[in-house]
């Protein structure tokens, strides 16, 4: 027997979602955000920050596999890998399953996240105590800001840019991924939305500051059901590899790996945008 | 029950001016009414204007508190007409603020320079050394007081409590002009604060670090002064319609660093000291701090709140790092001089604030960092005094081009905005060296002002 109890999130002021809550499991108050985990029927558990979705165990797959793979099945040789946020320990899910990774550092501002997501989301968090794993509790833009060519991948799995993942959004930011990376590294990036117009506003703005400071900047598309507007976007950017060109697809489909969404024909296909997205886009660089 | 205004302002609570109302918020407009009886009158108080004064004198351990509303400037130059009258000598440092030489222009008062020690790796004015000051003492015996900056834009102060003791043993006043000195009342390990060692008067910018609205001051008397006749001096110039937005703000943030003061400062000391070390880690900037003190010396105390930066060896001229942090980094800094930028830190930073900072700065290092050949640092220029900032001002004049000004003597003030130190004021000669640094500042993309040609392509000189 359900009750009224819904959790509601405003995609834009005039828009509401919502997912009726069995219950409440978790709600703390970090030095940083408030952490909320609830149990639903439709989506199975839910983590939120401030009342803003981070992922659900129904659609986490889509998210989490899509800002993995596509730099995994282009780079050929990734050993250490950088992870900002992600404190619920997705990312690294997908990281683990392959060998040639030597090195994960999950770098997670609120050490809070990762305790209650290991407690109450074990489906993202069951690999955090991989031995490669190595989790700092700090803010992201400190951390990589005294890197110099240590990784090959780093992958940004930021909140929204307000609140504390937003100097993850600036241009100084990715001015020092750019540094942290090894000559043929690749920065991805979670990018925001490109529907509504505040969501397309900040994809613009991270766009701009990614592109001032990486040579080859391509956004691709998922689809994600729990965010706002459902249609989602990543950053792809590089200094040598092309994210189609240098596609290596039989190379990854022989690891056999099980995805849910992740293929290698729609690797090629994700890179391919709406038309209002690629003008999104083509502002910036012209402004640039 | 609601008062019906049949007086001034014609907004009326905001309602005549809907789009005002919509852009400030009803709340504001509301606030923003004239002096009536129950709100008493900041040109004479008697009452609730009155009680925040007194509150105010209590707080920051004055004998007399004016509540200020045209900015620290109307503060200092009230201090100045206060104590100074036409042909009377002043002492003071050259690197003052231009209100203080403005007040001169006003009364006719003489100046005394003092010439500040220059750190040559940073290229800023520090500040006045006692025996300095105790031998301009001696040479102008009929001086009235010596001015003081406590600190300077930069965090430097001189050894207030000695030359505050070196004015009344010759019976001179000491003023203070506090504007970057607030924070001094309220919080521990910090520099001291004029009226703690007996300071005459001080200005002081309560809307710096003191959190109030941005042209909101305070005016601090010691006991050596009248403060009926130091009111009828600010009533000279200040308005008579005071603003109430103003005036609370002073109320609400005098309150707040009453009570809170000392963990707020504290909280503000250590973000800018993180960020110090944090800076000064990325290699090639220097951001100094305690180091600069000693006492004795022309920097006899160092205010650690302030964040300033020497960007010489990154091979850029702190104005340029300036124009690099906003356009490129939105991010807003206080001012870039030449080989410096000065980053205001407050109680409304929060750390991951400071990483953006920090950051960027080793990101400009990182795509900018070139030899630094060619890069001027700026020279603290002695002046040549002609004749008092009063009768220059006011004497026949010609517009000359700049490369024909040399020379002459000129009539109007010439300066970087901020920190607004005059290169050159009124009544001082120009020097090849006065044009050469306007040229290079100009150049590198400073914002100067003062002069009647916006362009500071001419200058007026003395005909």
């Amino acid at each position: 027997m359900l009750v009224e109890l819904w959790f509601t999130e405003r995609h834009t002021p005039h828009v509401k979602f919502s997912i009726r809550v069995d219950k409440q499991l978790y709600s703390a108050r970090s030095e940083f955000q408030r952490i909320d985990i609830f149990e639903s029927t439709e989506f199975g558990r839910f983590l939120t920050l401030d009342g803003y979705m981070m992922l659900t165990e129904k659609d986490e797959f889509i998210y989490h596999e899509m800002i993995t793979h596509v730099p995994l099945a282009v780079h050929p040789h990734i050993q250490d890998v950088l992870v900002i946020g992600a404190g619920d320990g997705g990312v690294v899910r997908e990281l683990v399953k392959y060998p040639e990774i030597a090195r994960i550092d999950l770098v997670e501002i609120d050490e809070m996240v990762v305790q209650a997501c290991r407690e109450f989301l074990p489906q993202t968090a069951s690999q955090l105590d991989d031995p490669r794993v190595h989790i700092h509790f700090a803010d992201g833009l400190k951390f990589v800001r005294t890197k110099q060519a240590n990784y090959d991948l780093i992958i940004v799995d930021s909140t929204d840019p307000f609140g504390p993942g937003e100097g993850l959004f600036t241009r100084e930011f990715y001015g020092n991924c750019y540094k942290a990376l090894r000559d043929d590294g690749i920065m991805v990036n979670q990018h925001e939305s490109p529907f509504y117009e505040a969501d397309a506003l900040a994809m613009q703005r991270a766009h701009s500051r990614i592109i001032a400071s990486f040579p080859l900047s391509r956004v691709y598309q998922a689809h994600i059901p729990t965010y706002p507007s459902g249609h989602w976007l990543f950053g792809f950017s590089a200094k040598k590899y092309h994210p189609v060109k240098d596609l290596r697809a039989a190379e990854w489909n022989s690891r056999g790996l099980n995805t849910q969404y992740y293929t290698t024909n729609l690797h090629r296909g994700a890179f391919a945008l709406p038309a209002y997205v690629e003008r999104l886009l083509e502002d910036m660089e012209d402004v640039e | 029950m609601r008062v019906v205004p049949f007086d001034v302002p014609g907004h009326k609570r905001g309602r005549g001016n809907p789009e005002l109302t919509a852009f400030l918020g009803e709340q504001c407009v509301n606030l923003d009414v004239n002096s009536m009886k129950p709100l008493d009158n900041l040109c004479h108080p008697v009452s609730v204007i009155k009680r925040a004064e007194e509150l105010a004198a209590e707080a920051f351990g004055a004998a007399a508190a004016f509540l200020m509303i045209g900015g620290t400037t109307s503060a200092v130059q009230s201090m100045i007409l206060t104590v100074c009258k036409q042909g009377d000598q002043i002492i003071l440092p050259r690197n003052v603020h231009r209100s203080v030489l403005n007040a001169m222009v006003l009364c006719g008062a003489r100046p005394v320079y003092v010439n500040p020690d220059v750190n040559p790796d940073l290229g800023i004015a520090l500040g006045m050394r006692p025996e300095q000051v105790e031998a301009a003492i001696l040479a102008n015996p009929n001086a009235k007081a010596v001015l003081i900056n406590n600190p300077t834009y930069y965090g430097v102060c001189s050894d207030i409590k000695a030359i505050v003791d070196l004015a009344h043993r010759h019976n001179m006043l000491a003023l203070a002009d506090e504007a970057h000195g607030t924070h001094f009342y309220f919080g521990d390990n910090l520099p001291p604060a004029a009226m703690h060692v007996g300071a005459d008067m001080a200005a002081v910018s309560m809307h710096k670090s003191g959190g109030s609205l941005t042209q909101s001051s305070f005016l601090l008397l010691g006991p050596s002064i009248s403060p009926g006749y130091c009111r009828q001096i600010i009533n000279l110039t200040q308005t008579t319609s005071a603003s109430y937005l103003l005036l609370s703000s002073l109320d609400i943030s005098r309150r707040k660093l009453a009570l809170e003061g000392r963990q707020i400062f504290a909280q503000v000391l250590k973000l800018a000291e993180y960020a110090r070390e944090e800076i000064n880690s990325i290699g090639d900037y220097w951001a100094f701090g305690a180091e600069l003190a000693q006492s004795g010396t022309a920097v006899a105390n160092f205010d650690r709140t302030k964040l300033s930066v020497n960007t010489l060896n990154v091979g850029l001229a702190g104005i340029e790092v300036y124009d690099i942090l906003r356009d490129e980094y939105d991010i807003q800094i206080e001012f870039g001089d030449l080989g410096n930028i000065l980053a205001y830190i407050s109680i409304g930073d929060r750390q991951r604030d400071i990483e953006r900072l920090v950051s960027a700065l080793a990101e400009i290092r990182r795509r900018y960092k070139r030899d630094k050949s060619g890069l001027l640092t700026q020279e603290y220029i002695e002046p040549q005094v002609e004749l008092t900032p009063q009768q220059a001002f006011y004497a026949p004049k010609e517009s000359l081009p700049l490369a024909q000004t040399r020379g002459r003597i000129c009539s109007e003030f010439v300066m970087c905005y901020p920190p607004g130190i005059p290169i050159v004021a009124p009544g001082e000669k120009i020097t090849e060296q006065i044009l050469a640094y306007i040229s290079y500042a100009k150049q590198k993309g400073s914002s100067l002002t003062g002069p009647e040609d916006a362009q500071i392509e001419y200058l007026n000189v003395i005909k």
